[in-house]
Protein backbone atom coordinates (compact mmCIF):
# COMPACT_ATOMS: atom_id res chain seq x y z
CA UNK A 1 0.00 0.00 0.00
CA UNK A 2 1.29 3.35 -0.90
CA UNK A 3 1.69 6.11 2.17
CA UNK A 4 -1.63 7.48 2.59
CA UNK A 5 -1.77 11.22 0.87
CA UNK A 6 -2.16 14.12 2.71
CA UNK A 7 -2.59 13.70 6.22
CA UNK A 8 -0.96 11.43 8.90
CA UNK A 9 -2.77 8.25 10.68
CA UNK A 10 -4.30 9.81 14.19
CA UNK A 11 -2.18 10.02 16.82
CA UNK A 12 0.92 11.36 15.56
CA UNK A 13 1.66 13.26 18.89
CA UNK A 14 5.19 13.85 19.59
CA UNK A 15 5.76 14.38 15.66
CA UNK A 16 4.47 18.08 16.22
CA UNK A 17 7.20 20.18 17.59
CA UNK A 18 10.87 20.03 15.57
CA UNK A 19 13.30 18.87 17.30
CA UNK A 20 15.25 21.23 19.59
CA UNK A 21 17.44 23.69 17.64
CA UNK A 22 15.73 23.34 13.81
CA UNK A 23 15.54 26.62 12.61
CA UNK A 24 11.88 27.35 11.54
CA UNK A 25 11.01 30.84 9.71
CA UNK A 26 9.68 33.61 11.58
CA UNK A 27 5.98 33.72 11.05
CA UNK A 28 5.99 37.41 9.90
CA UNK A 29 8.57 36.21 7.16
CA UNK A 30 6.20 33.29 6.27
CA UNK A 31 4.07 36.13 5.50
CA UNK A 32 6.44 38.30 3.64
CA UNK A 33 7.09 35.62 1.00
CA UNK A 34 3.70 35.19 0.35
CA UNK A 35 3.41 38.79 -0.85
CA UNK A 36 6.43 38.54 -2.89
CA UNK A 37 4.82 35.62 -4.69
CA UNK A 38 1.88 37.67 -5.50
CA UNK A 39 4.00 40.50 -6.39
CA UNK A 40 5.50 38.59 -8.95
CA UNK A 41 2.26 39.15 -11.13
CA UNK A 42 2.39 42.71 -10.93
CA UNK A 43 6.04 43.80 -10.84
CA UNK A 44 5.24 45.47 -14.01
CA UNK A 45 3.29 48.27 -13.20
CA UNK A 46 4.84 48.50 -9.74
CA UNK A 47 8.46 49.18 -11.82
CA UNK A 48 6.23 51.81 -14.02
CA UNK A 49 5.45 53.86 -11.29
CA UNK A 50 8.80 53.78 -9.00
CA UNK A 51 11.01 54.98 -12.28
CA UNK A 52 8.75 57.71 -13.99
CA UNK A 53 6.90 59.20 -11.21
CA UNK A 54 10.56 60.60 -9.61
CA UNK A 55 11.77 61.76 -12.64
CA UNK A 56 8.09 63.46 -13.13
CA UNK A 57 7.66 65.31 -9.97
CA UNK A 58 11.68 66.56 -10.46
CA UNK A 59 10.93 67.80 -13.50
CA UNK A 60 7.84 69.64 -13.18
CA UNK A 61 8.34 70.68 -9.88
CA UNK A 62 12.12 71.02 -9.76
CA UNK A 63 13.19 72.21 -12.79
CA UNK A 64 9.50 73.95 -13.59
CA UNK A 65 8.51 75.52 -11.10
CA UNK A 66 11.82 75.78 -9.66
CA UNK A 67 13.42 78.04 -12.16
CA UNK A 68 10.43 80.64 -11.06
CA UNK A 69 11.31 80.53 -7.59
CA UNK A 70 14.95 80.67 -8.12
CA UNK A 71 14.43 84.05 -9.79
CA UNK A 72 12.45 86.13 -7.38
CA UNK A 73 14.52 84.37 -4.45
CA UNK A 74 11.71 85.45 -1.72
CA UNK A 75 12.89 83.30 0.28
CA UNK A 76 15.86 81.60 1.82
CA UNK A 77 15.82 78.00 1.07
CA UNK A 78 18.26 75.62 3.47
CA UNK A 79 19.64 74.07 -0.01
CA UNK A 80 19.65 77.31 -2.26
CA UNK A 81 18.00 75.92 -4.95
CA UNK A 82 14.43 75.38 -5.63
CA UNK A 83 15.09 71.93 -7.02
CA UNK A 84 17.68 71.04 -3.87
CA UNK A 85 14.70 72.04 -1.33
CA UNK A 86 11.58 70.41 -3.17
CA UNK A 87 13.04 67.18 -4.38
CA UNK A 88 14.13 65.20 -0.86
CA UNK A 89 10.12 66.14 -0.34
CA UNK A 90 8.84 65.06 -3.10
CA UNK A 91 10.80 61.47 -2.08
CA UNK A 92 8.81 61.49 1.46
CA UNK A 93 5.69 62.88 -0.24
CA UNK A 94 5.94 59.60 -2.71
CA UNK A 95 6.57 56.85 -0.24
CA UNK A 96 3.40 58.56 1.90
CA UNK A 97 1.17 57.86 -1.27
CA UNK A 98 2.30 54.35 -2.06
CA UNK A 99 1.97 53.18 1.47
CA UNK A 100 -1.43 55.37 2.07
CA UNK A 101 -2.39 53.11 -1.10
CA UNK A 102 -1.47 50.18 -0.16
CA UNK A 103 -2.95 50.15 3.02
CA UNK A 104 -6.30 50.72 2.59
CA UNK A 105 -7.98 48.40 -0.49
CA UNK A 106 -5.72 45.93 -0.60
CA UNK A 107 -6.34 45.07 3.29
CA UNK A 108 -10.08 45.57 3.41
CA UNK A 109 -10.22 43.22 0.13
CA UNK A 110 -8.25 40.56 2.37
CA UNK A 111 -11.34 40.15 4.91
CA UNK A 112 -14.07 41.61 2.62
CA UNK A 113 -13.66 40.39 -1.03
CA UNK A 114 -10.93 38.18 -1.53
CA UNK A 115 -10.95 36.80 1.98
CA UNK A 116 -7.94 35.73 1.82
CA UNK A 117 -6.86 36.63 5.34
CA UNK A 118 -9.07 34.16 7.01
CA UNK A 119 -7.49 31.44 5.21
CA UNK A 120 -3.74 32.72 6.63
CA UNK A 121 -4.90 32.67 9.98
CA UNK A 122 -6.73 29.25 10.00
CA UNK A 123 -2.68 28.44 9.71
CA UNK A 124 0.29 28.36 12.34
CA UNK A 125 0.00 32.06 11.36
CA UNK A 126 -1.54 34.85 13.94
CA UNK A 127 -3.08 38.32 12.78
CA UNK A 128 0.17 39.53 14.70
CA UNK A 129 2.07 37.96 11.80
CA UNK A 130 -0.40 39.53 9.23
CA UNK A 131 0.54 42.54 10.51
CA UNK A 132 3.92 42.42 10.90
CA UNK A 133 4.61 40.65 7.57
CA UNK A 134 2.46 43.24 5.92
CA UNK A 135 4.29 46.04 7.21
CA UNK A 136 7.82 44.53 6.76
CA UNK A 137 7.19 43.75 3.01
CA UNK A 138 5.61 47.43 2.38
CA UNK A 139 9.21 48.36 3.93
CA UNK A 140 11.09 46.20 1.12
CA UNK A 141 8.54 47.86 -1.83
CA UNK A 142 9.25 51.05 -0.17
CA UNK A 143 12.90 50.74 0.22
CA UNK A 144 13.23 49.55 -3.63
CA UNK A 145 11.71 52.94 -4.53
CA UNK A 146 13.74 55.02 -1.89
CA UNK A 147 17.18 53.57 -3.55
CA UNK A 148 15.98 54.51 -7.04
CA UNK A 149 14.71 57.93 -6.02
CA UNK A 150 17.87 58.71 -4.17
CA UNK A 151 19.96 57.70 -7.09
CA UNK A 152 18.07 60.41 -9.27
CA UNK A 153 18.17 63.13 -6.99
CA UNK A 154 22.16 62.28 -7.34
CA UNK A 155 21.28 62.32 -11.12
CA UNK A 156 19.69 65.97 -10.73
CA UNK A 157 22.66 67.22 -8.63
CA UNK A 158 20.88 67.60 -5.85
CA UNK A 159 22.82 65.68 -3.30
CA UNK A 160 25.05 67.62 -0.86
CA UNK A 161 26.07 65.06 1.69
CA UNK A 162 27.05 61.77 2.19
CA UNK A 163 24.85 61.49 4.63
CA UNK A 164 22.39 60.57 1.92
CA UNK A 165 22.71 56.88 1.94
CA UNK A 166 20.87 57.11 4.93
CA UNK A 167 17.57 58.99 3.57
CA UNK A 168 16.42 55.89 1.90
CA UNK A 169 15.51 54.53 5.22
CA UNK A 170 14.28 57.74 6.55
CA UNK A 171 12.08 57.51 4.05
CA UNK A 172 10.91 53.83 4.48
CA UNK A 173 10.33 54.95 8.25
CA UNK A 174 8.16 57.97 6.67
CA UNK A 175 5.81 55.55 4.74
CA UNK A 176 5.37 53.30 7.51
CA UNK A 177 4.43 55.50 9.92
CA UNK A 178 1.67 56.16 7.11
CA UNK A 179 1.21 52.69 6.47
CA UNK A 180 0.81 51.03 9.54
CA UNK A 181 -1.63 52.72 11.21
CA UNK A 182 -4.37 53.26 8.38
CA UNK A 183 -3.74 49.39 7.55
CA UNK A 184 -5.00 49.04 11.37
CA UNK A 185 -7.85 51.55 10.64
CA UNK A 186 -8.76 49.55 7.16
CA UNK A 187 -9.06 46.77 8.51
CA UNK A 188 -11.80 48.00 11.19
CA UNK A 189 -14.20 49.19 8.06
CA UNK A 190 -17.01 47.59 7.21
CA UNK A 191 -16.82 49.06 3.44
CA UNK A 192 -14.73 51.77 1.46
CA UNK A 193 -17.17 54.47 1.85
CA UNK A 194 -14.34 56.26 4.21
CA UNK A 195 -11.43 55.90 1.97
CA UNK A 196 -11.76 58.71 -0.35
CA UNK A 197 -12.44 60.65 2.76
CA UNK A 198 -8.92 59.43 4.12
CA UNK A 199 -7.33 60.59 0.87
CA UNK A 200 -8.75 64.15 0.68
CA UNK A 201 -8.99 65.30 3.99
CA UNK A 202 -5.62 63.40 5.68
CA UNK A 203 -2.94 62.07 2.38
CA UNK A 204 -3.70 65.28 0.35
CA UNK A 205 -3.85 68.17 2.74
CA UNK A 206 -0.79 66.56 4.50
CA UNK A 207 1.13 66.50 0.78
CA UNK A 208 0.66 70.13 0.33
CA UNK A 209 0.96 71.84 3.58
CA UNK A 210 3.64 69.36 5.04
CA UNK A 211 6.60 71.79 3.77
CA UNK A 212 6.92 69.65 0.77
CA UNK A 213 6.52 72.76 -1.27
CA UNK A 214 7.72 75.75 1.20
CA UNK A 215 8.72 75.61 4.89
CA UNK A 216 5.98 75.15 7.18
CA UNK A 217 7.13 78.51 8.88
CA UNK A 218 5.15 80.28 6.03
CA UNK A 219 1.87 79.15 7.04
CA UNK A 220 -0.59 80.90 9.70
CA UNK A 221 0.10 79.73 13.23
CA UNK A 222 -2.44 77.32 13.62
CA UNK A 223 -2.52 75.81 10.67
CA UNK A 224 1.80 75.26 11.12
CA UNK A 225 1.29 73.82 14.57
CA UNK A 226 -1.00 70.97 12.83
CA UNK A 227 1.74 70.11 10.37
CA UNK A 228 4.43 69.54 12.83
CA UNK A 229 2.69 66.79 14.31
CA UNK A 230 1.80 65.06 10.89
CA UNK A 231 4.34 62.55 10.14
CA UNK A 232 4.92 63.72 6.23
CA UNK A 233 6.56 66.73 8.29
CA UNK A 234 9.23 64.69 10.31
CA UNK A 235 9.98 62.44 7.42
CA UNK A 236 10.61 65.56 4.91
CA UNK A 237 13.08 67.26 7.98
CA UNK A 238 14.78 63.76 8.16
CA UNK A 239 15.15 63.42 3.86
CA UNK A 240 16.21 67.26 3.37
CA UNK A 241 18.61 67.09 6.62
CA UNK A 242 20.10 63.78 5.69
CA UNK A 243 20.39 65.05 1.48
CA UNK A 244 21.54 68.15 1.85
CA UNK A 245 23.57 68.18 5.25
CA UNK A 246 22.09 69.87 7.38
CA UNK A 247 20.93 66.82 9.76
CA UNK A 248 20.91 67.82 13.26
CA UNK A 249 20.57 66.26 16.77
CA UNK A 250 17.11 67.14 15.92
CA UNK A 251 16.62 64.30 13.81
CA UNK A 252 16.65 61.97 16.58
CA UNK A 253 13.75 63.45 17.58
CA UNK A 254 12.08 63.18 14.10
CA UNK A 255 13.17 59.25 14.10
CA UNK A 256 11.56 58.39 17.97
CA UNK A 257 8.14 60.36 16.07
CA UNK A 258 8.39 58.05 13.32
CA UNK A 259 8.79 55.13 15.34
CA UNK A 260 6.25 55.66 17.60
CA UNK A 261 3.61 55.93 14.73
CA UNK A 262 4.81 52.87 13.19
CA UNK A 263 4.80 51.11 16.53
CA UNK A 264 1.23 52.96 17.43
CA UNK A 265 0.14 52.00 13.98
CA UNK A 266 1.34 48.00 14.78
CA UNK A 267 -0.13 47.52 17.81
CA UNK A 268 -3.51 49.17 16.82
CA UNK A 269 -2.98 46.60 13.88
CA UNK A 270 -2.72 43.91 16.42
CA UNK A 271 -5.81 44.90 18.11
CA UNK A 272 -8.28 45.45 14.73
CA UNK A 273 -6.96 42.17 13.07
CA UNK A 274 -7.58 40.14 15.71
CA UNK A 275 -11.11 41.56 16.14
CA UNK A 276 -11.47 40.66 12.62
CA UNK A 277 -10.40 37.42 12.30
CA UNK A 278 -10.74 35.77 15.28
CA UNK A 279 -14.73 36.92 16.34
CA UNK B 1 -1.13 17.10 29.45
CA UNK B 2 -2.48 13.63 30.26
CA UNK B 3 -2.62 10.44 27.86
CA UNK B 4 -6.32 10.57 27.96
CA UNK B 5 -6.34 14.43 26.80
CA UNK B 6 -3.92 13.26 23.97
CA UNK B 7 -5.83 10.61 22.42
CA UNK B 8 -9.07 12.47 21.79
CA UNK B 9 -8.88 15.33 18.96
CA UNK B 10 -11.45 17.32 20.24
CA UNK B 11 -13.14 17.65 23.17
CA UNK B 12 -16.12 20.16 24.62
CA UNK B 13 -17.57 20.77 27.80
CA UNK B 14 -20.43 23.20 28.44
CA UNK B 15 -18.85 25.04 25.40
CA UNK B 16 -20.49 28.24 24.61
CA UNK B 17 -20.42 31.26 21.89
CA UNK B 18 -21.98 34.40 22.46
CA UNK B 19 -21.80 37.47 19.88
CA UNK B 20 -23.69 40.22 22.29
CA UNK B 21 -26.78 39.06 23.12
CA UNK B 22 -27.31 36.12 20.74
CA UNK B 23 -26.29 32.81 21.66
CA UNK B 24 -24.63 31.12 18.56
CA UNK B 25 -23.43 27.95 20.45
CA UNK B 26 -24.56 27.27 23.68
CA UNK B 27 -23.44 24.60 26.12
CA UNK B 28 -23.07 22.00 23.80
CA UNK B 29 -20.90 18.78 24.95
CA UNK B 30 -19.65 16.43 22.39
CA UNK B 31 -16.13 14.46 21.97
CA UNK B 32 -14.48 13.42 18.39
CA UNK B 33 -12.56 10.21 18.67
CA UNK B 34 -9.57 9.38 16.49
CA UNK B 35 -10.23 8.17 13.11
CA UNK B 36 -13.71 8.89 13.00
CA UNK B 37 -15.94 10.98 10.54
CA UNK B 38 -18.06 13.60 12.94
CA UNK B 39 -20.81 15.44 11.88
CA UNK B 40 -22.59 18.74 13.07
CA UNK B 41 -26.40 18.59 11.05
CA UNK B 42 -28.39 21.63 11.17
CA UNK B 43 -30.23 24.44 9.46
CA UNK B 44 -27.86 27.91 8.69
CA UNK B 45 -27.75 29.47 11.87
CA UNK B 46 -27.55 26.41 13.94
CA UNK B 47 -24.11 27.23 15.46
CA UNK B 48 -22.37 24.49 12.75
CA UNK B 49 -19.66 26.77 11.58
CA UNK B 50 -19.57 28.73 14.97
CA UNK B 51 -18.37 25.78 16.80
CA UNK B 52 -16.03 24.52 13.59
CA UNK B 53 -13.89 28.02 13.73
CA UNK B 54 -13.65 27.62 17.99
CA UNK B 55 -12.52 24.14 17.19
CA UNK B 56 -9.91 25.67 14.56
CA UNK B 57 -8.85 27.96 16.65
CA UNK B 58 -10.12 31.34 15.05
CA UNK B 59 -12.85 32.15 17.57
CA UNK B 60 -12.16 32.51 21.33
CA UNK B 61 -15.07 30.61 22.97
CA UNK B 62 -17.30 32.54 25.52
CA UNK B 63 -17.62 29.78 28.42
CA UNK B 64 -17.12 26.45 28.59
CA UNK B 65 -14.02 23.73 28.33
CA UNK B 66 -12.65 22.48 25.02
CA UNK B 67 -9.60 21.07 23.89
CA UNK B 68 -8.00 20.42 20.80
CA UNK B 69 -5.51 17.15 20.81
CA UNK B 70 -5.57 18.03 24.48
CA UNK B 71 -4.27 21.31 24.24
CA UNK B 72 -6.72 24.64 25.14
CA UNK B 73 -6.91 26.76 21.70
CA UNK B 74 -6.69 30.26 23.66
CA UNK B 75 -3.40 29.19 25.05
CA UNK B 76 -1.62 26.72 22.01
CA UNK B 77 -3.92 28.15 19.13
CA UNK B 78 -0.86 28.44 16.72
CA UNK B 79 0.46 24.55 17.94
CA UNK B 80 -2.79 23.05 17.21
CA UNK B 81 -3.27 25.47 13.98
CA UNK B 82 0.26 23.53 12.66
CA UNK B 83 -1.77 19.98 12.56
CA UNK B 84 -4.72 20.94 11.24
CA UNK B 85 -6.74 21.07 7.82
CA UNK B 86 -9.73 23.53 7.19
CA UNK B 87 -11.65 23.97 4.65
CA UNK B 88 -14.22 27.01 4.85
CA UNK B 89 -17.49 27.82 4.28
CA UNK B 90 -16.09 30.20 1.28
CA UNK B 91 -13.12 28.88 -0.21
CA UNK B 92 -10.80 32.31 0.21
CA UNK B 93 -8.08 31.03 -2.34
CA UNK B 94 -5.92 33.64 -3.68
CA UNK B 95 -7.71 33.76 -7.33
CA UNK B 96 -4.68 35.76 -8.52
CA UNK B 97 -2.31 33.11 -8.01
CA UNK B 98 -1.82 29.93 -10.01
CA UNK B 99 -3.64 26.24 -8.53
CA UNK B 100 0.52 25.70 -8.30
CA UNK B 101 1.28 28.50 -6.37
CA UNK B 102 -1.87 28.57 -3.95
CA UNK B 103 -0.65 25.96 -2.47
CA UNK B 104 2.89 26.97 -2.69
CA UNK B 105 2.29 30.00 -0.39
CA UNK B 106 0.03 28.03 2.35
CA UNK B 107 2.76 24.89 2.34
CA UNK B 108 5.08 28.43 3.72
CA UNK B 109 2.72 29.00 6.26
CA UNK B 110 3.36 25.93 8.02
CA UNK B 111 7.12 26.11 6.97
CA UNK B 112 7.30 23.42 4.89
CA UNK B 113 10.69 22.93 3.16
CA UNK B 114 10.28 24.36 -0.50
CA UNK B 115 10.64 20.72 -2.39
CA UNK B 116 8.51 19.09 0.25
CA UNK B 117 5.69 21.37 -0.66
CA UNK B 118 6.66 20.42 -4.81
CA UNK B 119 6.23 16.85 -3.48
CA UNK B 120 3.04 16.94 -1.84
CA UNK B 121 1.67 19.31 -4.39
CA UNK B 122 1.96 16.87 -6.99
CA UNK B 123 0.35 14.23 -4.58
CA UNK B 124 -2.57 15.75 -3.52
CA UNK B 125 -3.15 17.87 -7.28
CA UNK B 126 -2.67 14.03 -8.56
CA UNK B 127 -5.68 13.22 -5.60
CA UNK B 128 -8.15 16.17 -6.01
CA UNK B 129 -7.68 15.93 -10.22
CA UNK B 130 -6.55 19.35 -10.67
CA UNK B 131 -3.01 17.75 -12.23
CA UNK B 132 -4.15 19.42 -15.94
CA UNK B 133 -4.76 22.62 -14.20
CA UNK B 134 -1.90 23.30 -12.01
CA UNK B 135 -0.30 26.33 -14.21
CA UNK B 136 -3.75 27.73 -14.32
CA UNK B 137 -5.22 30.94 -12.84
CA UNK B 138 -7.60 30.22 -9.82
CA UNK B 139 -10.17 32.67 -10.87
CA UNK B 140 -11.74 30.87 -13.83
CA UNK B 141 -11.69 27.34 -12.21
CA UNK B 142 -15.39 25.96 -11.86
CA UNK B 143 -16.81 25.87 -8.79
CA UNK B 144 -16.44 21.87 -7.50
CA UNK B 145 -12.38 22.54 -9.18
CA UNK B 146 -11.90 25.83 -6.58
CA UNK B 147 -13.67 23.34 -3.25
CA UNK B 148 -10.94 20.63 -4.71
CA UNK B 149 -8.26 23.14 -4.01
CA UNK B 150 -9.38 24.22 -1.12
CA UNK B 151 -9.27 20.43 0.20
CA UNK B 152 -5.82 19.97 -1.80
CA UNK B 153 -4.84 23.37 0.56
CA UNK B 154 -6.45 21.70 3.60
CA UNK B 155 -4.27 19.11 2.96
CA UNK B 156 -0.37 20.50 2.18
CA UNK B 157 0.84 20.24 5.90
CA UNK B 158 -0.63 16.37 6.50
CA UNK B 159 -3.05 17.53 9.46
CA UNK B 160 -3.90 15.11 12.25
CA UNK B 161 -7.78 16.53 12.02
CA UNK B 162 -9.84 18.02 9.31
CA UNK B 163 -12.53 20.61 9.61
CA UNK B 164 -14.64 20.66 6.75
CA UNK B 165 -17.49 23.60 6.94
CA UNK B 166 -20.68 22.34 4.33
CA UNK B 167 -17.86 21.51 1.82
CA UNK B 168 -20.30 20.62 -0.99
CA UNK B 169 -22.78 23.43 -0.42
CA UNK B 170 -23.13 25.42 -3.51
CA UNK B 171 -21.75 22.82 -6.23
CA UNK B 172 -23.47 21.05 -8.67
CA UNK B 173 -24.57 17.04 -7.69
CA UNK B 174 -21.49 15.81 -10.35
CA UNK B 175 -18.90 17.82 -8.69
CA UNK B 176 -20.35 17.25 -5.18
CA UNK B 177 -20.22 13.13 -5.89
CA UNK B 178 -16.14 13.96 -6.99
CA UNK B 179 -15.90 15.81 -3.14
CA UNK B 180 -17.90 13.01 -1.40
CA UNK B 181 -15.72 10.39 -3.51
CA UNK B 182 -12.12 12.36 -2.07
CA UNK B 183 -13.41 12.46 1.52
CA UNK B 184 -14.22 9.10 1.49
CA UNK B 185 -10.70 7.84 0.47
CA UNK B 186 -9.72 10.15 3.23
CA UNK B 187 -11.71 8.46 5.96
CA UNK B 188 -11.07 5.50 4.78
CA UNK B 189 -7.25 5.98 4.89
CA UNK B 190 -7.92 6.75 8.69
CA UNK B 191 -8.43 10.61 8.58
CA UNK B 192 -10.15 12.29 11.42
CA UNK B 193 -12.65 14.49 9.79
CA UNK B 194 -14.63 17.00 11.02
CA UNK B 195 -17.53 18.52 8.98
CA UNK B 196 -20.99 20.53 8.93
CA UNK B 197 -24.22 19.73 6.44
CA UNK B 198 -27.35 21.09 6.20
CA UNK B 199 -27.82 18.20 3.94
CA UNK B 200 -29.18 14.45 5.33
CA UNK B 201 -27.68 12.61 2.29
CA UNK B 202 -23.87 14.28 3.09
CA UNK B 203 -24.28 13.80 6.40
CA UNK B 204 -25.66 9.86 5.84
CA UNK B 205 -22.75 8.98 3.02
CA UNK B 206 -19.79 10.34 5.47
CA UNK B 207 -20.60 10.36 8.93
CA UNK B 208 -20.04 7.91 11.36
CA UNK B 209 -21.15 9.68 13.63
CA UNK B 210 -23.41 13.39 14.02
CA UNK B 211 -24.99 15.58 16.44
CA UNK B 212 -28.30 17.48 15.07
CA UNK B 213 -27.83 20.85 16.32
CA UNK B 214 -30.49 23.55 16.40
CA UNK B 215 -30.67 26.92 17.58
CA UNK B 216 -26.84 26.60 19.22
CA UNK B 217 -27.96 23.29 21.18
CA UNK B 218 -27.33 19.89 20.55
CA UNK B 219 -30.34 17.77 20.33
CA UNK B 220 -29.40 14.72 19.72
CA UNK B 221 -26.44 12.86 18.47
CA UNK B 222 -25.67 9.11 17.43
CA UNK B 223 -25.18 7.42 13.86
CA UNK B 224 -26.76 8.47 10.99
CA UNK B 225 -28.86 4.15 11.15
CA UNK B 226 -28.96 5.08 15.24
CA UNK B 227 -30.94 8.14 14.92
CA UNK B 228 -32.99 7.46 12.22
CA UNK B 229 -34.10 4.55 14.29
CA UNK B 230 -34.41 5.94 17.29
CA UNK B 231 -36.84 8.72 15.92
CA UNK B 232 -38.34 6.98 12.66
CA UNK B 233 -40.06 4.26 11.06
CA UNK B 234 -38.26 2.09 8.67
CA UNK B 235 -40.54 4.02 6.06
CA UNK B 236 -42.37 7.33 5.16
CA UNK B 237 -45.02 8.00 2.89
CA UNK B 238 -45.66 11.23 1.58
CA UNK B 239 -49.22 12.27 0.10
CA UNK B 240 -49.63 15.39 -2.19
CA UNK B 241 -53.25 16.16 -2.03
CA UNK B 242 -55.14 18.89 -4.07
CA UNK B 243 -54.86 22.23 -2.90
CA UNK B 244 -58.05 22.77 -1.70
CA UNK B 245 -57.89 19.67 0.96
CA UNK B 246 -57.70 20.51 4.64
CA UNK B 247 -54.78 18.83 5.60
CA UNK B 248 -54.56 18.89 9.31
CA UNK B 249 -58.29 17.62 9.02
CA UNK B 250 -57.33 14.84 6.69
CA UNK B 251 -54.36 14.05 9.32
CA UNK B 252 -56.51 13.71 11.82
CA UNK B 253 -58.59 10.93 10.55
CA UNK B 254 -55.32 8.97 10.22
CA UNK B 255 -54.44 9.29 13.71
CA UNK B 256 -57.36 8.30 14.31
CA UNK B 257 -56.28 5.30 13.04
CA UNK B 258 -53.49 5.01 14.64
CA UNK B 259 -50.81 5.94 12.21
CA UNK B 260 -48.02 8.79 13.25
CA UNK B 261 -48.52 11.77 11.02
CA UNK B 262 -46.48 14.88 10.45
CA UNK B 263 -48.15 18.34 8.35
CA UNK B 264 -46.49 20.03 6.15
CA UNK B 265 -47.10 23.25 4.07
CA UNK B 266 -47.43 21.05 1.20
CA UNK B 267 -48.37 17.22 2.12
CA UNK B 268 -48.37 15.20 4.73
CA UNK B 269 -45.95 12.23 5.94
CA UNK B 270 -46.74 9.25 7.55
CA UNK B 271 -44.88 7.33 9.65
CA UNK B 272 -44.99 3.41 9.15
CA UNK B 273 -42.54 0.67 9.07
CA UNK B 274 -44.64 -0.74 6.48
CA UNK B 275 -45.52 2.05 3.45
CA UNK B 276 -47.63 0.12 1.52
CA UNK B 277 -49.95 -0.97 3.98
CA UNK B 278 -50.14 2.61 5.58
CA UNK B 279 -50.73 3.93 2.08
CA UNK B 280 -53.44 1.52 1.77
CA UNK B 281 -54.91 2.87 4.90
CA UNK B 282 -55.00 6.35 3.81
CA UNK B 283 -57.04 5.07 0.91
CA UNK B 284 -58.97 3.18 3.26
CA UNK B 285 -60.43 6.75 4.89
CA UNK B 286 -60.75 7.94 1.78
CA UNK B 287 -57.78 9.97 1.13
CA UNK B 288 -57.42 10.70 -2.76
CA UNK B 289 -53.68 12.05 -2.76
CA UNK B 290 -52.05 14.01 -6.44
CA UNK B 291 -49.16 11.80 -5.89
CA UNK B 292 -48.35 9.38 -3.40
CA UNK B 293 -44.14 8.29 -2.65
CA UNK B 294 -42.93 5.77 0.06
CA UNK B 295 -39.20 6.10 0.70
CA UNK B 296 -36.82 5.32 3.66
CA UNK B 297 -36.83 7.61 6.21
CA UNK B 298 -33.69 9.74 6.01
CA UNK B 299 -31.83 12.01 8.65
CA UNK B 300 -34.29 15.13 7.34
CA UNK B 301 -36.89 13.09 9.31
CA UNK B 302 -35.14 12.66 12.36
CA UNK B 303 -34.40 16.75 12.38
CA UNK B 304 -38.42 16.71 11.82
CA UNK B 305 -39.19 14.87 14.78
CA UNK B 306 -36.57 16.62 16.83
CA UNK B 307 -37.55 20.03 15.60
CA UNK B 308 -40.95 19.75 14.29
CA UNK B 309 -39.38 21.78 11.06
CA UNK B 310 -37.84 20.45 8.18
CA UNK B 311 -34.45 21.47 7.62
CA UNK B 312 -35.30 23.29 4.76
CA UNK B 313 -37.78 25.66 6.55
CA UNK B 314 -35.42 25.83 9.44
CA UNK B 315 -32.67 27.10 6.76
Amino acid sequence: MTTPIGHRRYPSVGSVQPPAGTWTTPRFVRVVEYHLVGYRRMWRGSIVRIVISPILYLLSMGIGVGSLVDQRGAVDLAGGSYLAFVAPGLMAAAAMQSASAASLYPVLASVKWLRTAYGQVGTPLRPVDLVVGLQAWFAILALAAAIFFTLVLAVFGVVASPLVVLAPLATVLGGLSFSAPLAAWAMSQQDDHKFSVVFRLIVLPMFLLSGVFFPVEQLPAPLEAVAVVAPLWHTIELTRGLTLGTAGMSDFFHVAVLVAYVIAGCLYGKRTYTRRLYP
Amino acid sequence: MDDAGLSVPVAARGLTKTFGSFRAVDDVDFQVQPGEAFGFLGPNGAGKSSTMRMIGCVSPRTAGDLTVFGLDPTRDGSTIRARLGVVPQEDALDVELNVRENLYVYGRFFDLKRSEIRRRTEELLEFTQLTERADDRVEPLSGGMKRRLTIARALINQPDLVLLDEPTTGLDPQARHLVWDRLYRLKQQGATLILTTHYMDEAEQLCDRLVVMDNGRIVDDGSPRALIDRHCTKEVVELRLAATTDLERSAGHLRRDGLEVEVLPDRILIYADDGEAALSFADGVGLRPESALIRRSTLEDVFLALTGRTLVEAG
